[in-house]
């Protein structure tokens, strides 16, 4: 009995004790990367300022497939939203160029999936705003297909008006909710 | 008209502050500020009861049952500064007294210790009116002699209650005072359902699904999610609520049980899983599924789980509502262009329209006499409360505050609550199926919205 308390106690102590190692570690880690990072900066512009007549040069380091493709989807991720017209769910033509970037990298990483959310602003009612959040992934889906990209990558859902970006009740917070976000998982 | 308007705000403050001070729960989430309609109702007098123990009395009633008839927008009670007398039966009551303050009917009553704890509420409700003419002594003719009929005395009860069962108790007088003076059966015993959303940086769960009193007190926080959850509505036995849940990050319906921690996740299609109404009988839900390519209207068998579509369509078709009897379904379609509210047989399978005024009408539900619909009415861009006549189809705007929405009837069919916005908050705001009566109940902190009125729990 008193022996299966002891051991009780150490089973929960033991990755607990575990995580804090892992949590100093990184803390402590991270404090020497930035202290680094610092000293690297003020080295570069002292040898800039002080005009020595050095001239430093790099070598292009090659990048793996894997990093280019992360590098893609950090740069598509920063531009994944598009806005639609008042209860209306047809895309807009100025994001044809940003759709067209999505189902490239989608075609060319046939196992990356994304989810496409439909957003509405909070006029009309939450259930029809479901619907018509709905319609708008979909619209956006059937672009994304339509490009090229498979229909097994894509799944959708609305969020209706439940999820704004921007409060208020202003024509410029409506604008920014009536969205649709190509989310990768 | 401004004087008007400052009179009606002044009323509303004076009530809101009467409402703090009763309660005794001056941070309830929901209090009530009537802002609308109170100088059309009938003067009562709810005196207030005498207490007949040693030290405080256990709980109030007469603040309760004022409350309640003031905020059913029917009845204006009178301030305690403005009763003529204290009666505490019908012996002591001056009618004349009453009556020349234009009151019609009065609330009397007694409480006494009647064993640990319980307590012996006695009250009469009386016509002062009558009283006067008759001084209280009326005979009629009863097999050949004449008795007292003291028919001034409307109602008369005693009963035992509980130290902690005084608001309920109190209430409980309010449908009897109600239904005695209307004819219509109180509601004041019910509950409402609410999402509130706080979306204050920080917060892990700001969704949550709440059950309180319909007047706001003893809420009940029945789930917490850090994702949306939507569209809440009672079973008919009063139970169980049906509800959206995105916490599995896309829409499913569950259903839970209000008194104890059961839930059971009734659908997990593809696409949309939206709108649950539980039937009449209920052993169905409607509700909206877009598993088969856009938002159709589909019935749920509770037991075997088995789906029935009903709607087959390019458009969408949403909000699904059955009417009391259960044999047919009145739901918002865009088959026409804009939405509009349809109904569908469910035997024929046949479709009519029942909208036509106004850019849109969303959201409908028809109320417990299935006389009326009641829906959100677009024109020119603003959206309100409407009620619409089946017979004659005449339509009437009962609201003209911002974005109305989500309507849900009192089970007696006498009142409307609904989601609005008030000055940019999303707040629940209460209507008069007549459109006269008008209150707010304001929230704490973050959004109120998606109302659903409980059927009658008793």
């Amino acid at each position: 009995m008193q022996l299966n308390k002891i051991i009780k106690g150490v089973f929960i102590a033991l990755p607990v004790v575990t995580l804090m190692a892992c949590s100093s570690s990184t803390s402590s880690s991270d404090a020497e990367a930035a202290r680094n990072a610092s000293n690297a900066s003020a080295s570069s512009s002292a040898s800039g300022s002080e005009s020595s007549g050095v001239e430093v040069g790099t070598v292009v380091k090659e990048k793996s497939p894997e990093e280019i493709r992360q590098e893609q989807k950090e740069a598509l991720m920063r531009n994944q939203v598009v806005y639609f017209d008042f209860d209306r769910s047809s895309v807009n033509s100025e994001f044809y160029s940003l759709l067209n970037e999505h189902a490239e990298f989608l075609r060319n990483n046939p196992s990356q999936r994304v989810t496409i959310e439909g957003h509405c602003d909070k006029r009309g009612t939450p259930e029809y705003n479901i619907a018509l959040g709905e319609r708008r992934a979909k619209s956006v889906e059937t672009f994304m297909q339509n490009a090229g990209v498979s229909a097994s990558q894509i799944s959708v859902v609305s969020y209706g008006e439940e999820k704004p970006v921007a409060m208020g009740d202003t024509e410029r917070a409506f604008k920014q909710n009536r969205r649709a976000v190509l989310v990768y998982n | 008209m401004k004087f008007h308007k400052t009179l009606v705000n002044k009323l509303g403050f004076v009530f809101l502050l009467a409402v703090l001070t009763i309660s005794g729960k001056a941070y309830s989430a929901l209090e009530i500020v009537i802002t609308e309609g109170i100088d059309s109702a009938r003067p009562v007098g709810i005196v207030p009861f005498k207490w007949k123990g040693d030290g405080m009395m256990p709980g109030t009633l007469a603040d309760v049952i004022s409350a309640d008839l003031m905020r059913s927008g029917k009845f204006n009670p009178l301030s305690q500064a403005e009763m003529p007398q204290m009666p505490t039966s019908d012996s002591e009551v001056d009618y004349t007294a009453w009556a020349s303050k234009g009151v019609e009917v009065i609330l009397v009553g007694t409480v006494e210790p009647y064993s640990l704890d319980r307590y012996l509420v006695s009250f009469e409700l009386i016509d002062v009116i009558r009283g006067q003419i008759t001084g209280g002594n009326a005979r009629v003719l009863s097999a050949g002699k004449l008795v007292d009929s003291r028919d001034h005395i409307l109602d008369s009860r005693q009963i035992v209650v509980d130290g902690n069962k005084f608001r309920r108790h109190a209430h409980y007088i309010s449908d009897v005072i109600y239904e005695e003076l209307t004819g219509i059966k109180g509601a004041f015993r019910t509950r409402i359902a609410y999402v509130t959303v706080d979306r204050e940086e920080g917060n892990k769960t700001p969704f949550q699904l709440v059950v309180a009193d319909y007047d706001g007190e003893n809420e009940s926080i029945l789930l917490k999610s850090p994702e949306p959850l939507m569209s809440p509505s009672w079973s008919p036995d009063g139970n169980k609520l049906a509800y959206v849940s995105f916490e599995n990050r896309r829409p499913q319906i569950f259903m839970q049980d209000i008194y104890n921690r059961s839930r059971t996740r009734l659908t997990d299609f593809e696409g949309i899983n939206g709108s649950p109404v539980f039937s009449p009988d209920g052993r169905q839900i409607a509700m909206v599924l877009s598993k088969d390519g856009n938002a159709e209207i589909y019935i749920l068998d509770i037991a075997s789980r088995e789906t029935r579509r009903l709607t087959r369509n390019r458009y969408i078709d949403t909000e699904p509502s059955w009417t009391p009897d259960g044999k047919s379904i009145i739901f918002t379609s865009e088959r026409g262009g804009k939405p509009q509210i349809y109904r569908v047989n469910l035997a024929s399978g046949k479709v009519r329209r029942l909208t036509f005024q106004g850019e849109m009408n969303l959201g409908g539900t028809v109320t417990p006499d299935g006389a009326d619909m009641v829906m959100v009415n677009r024109t020119q861009g603003n959206y309100h409360i409407a009620r619409q006549d089946f017979k004659t189809s005449t339509m009437q705007v009962l609201t003209k505050t911002y974005l109305d929405e989500s309507p849900s009837i009192a089970p007696n069919g006498a009142m409307i609550i609904y989601s609005t916005l008030h000055q940019g908050q999303q707040v629940l705001s209460l209507v008069s199926l007549d459109g006269r009566f008008k209150a707010r109940l304001p929230a704490a902190k973050g959004e109120v919205k998606s109302p659903s009125w409980s059927p009658f729990l008793l």
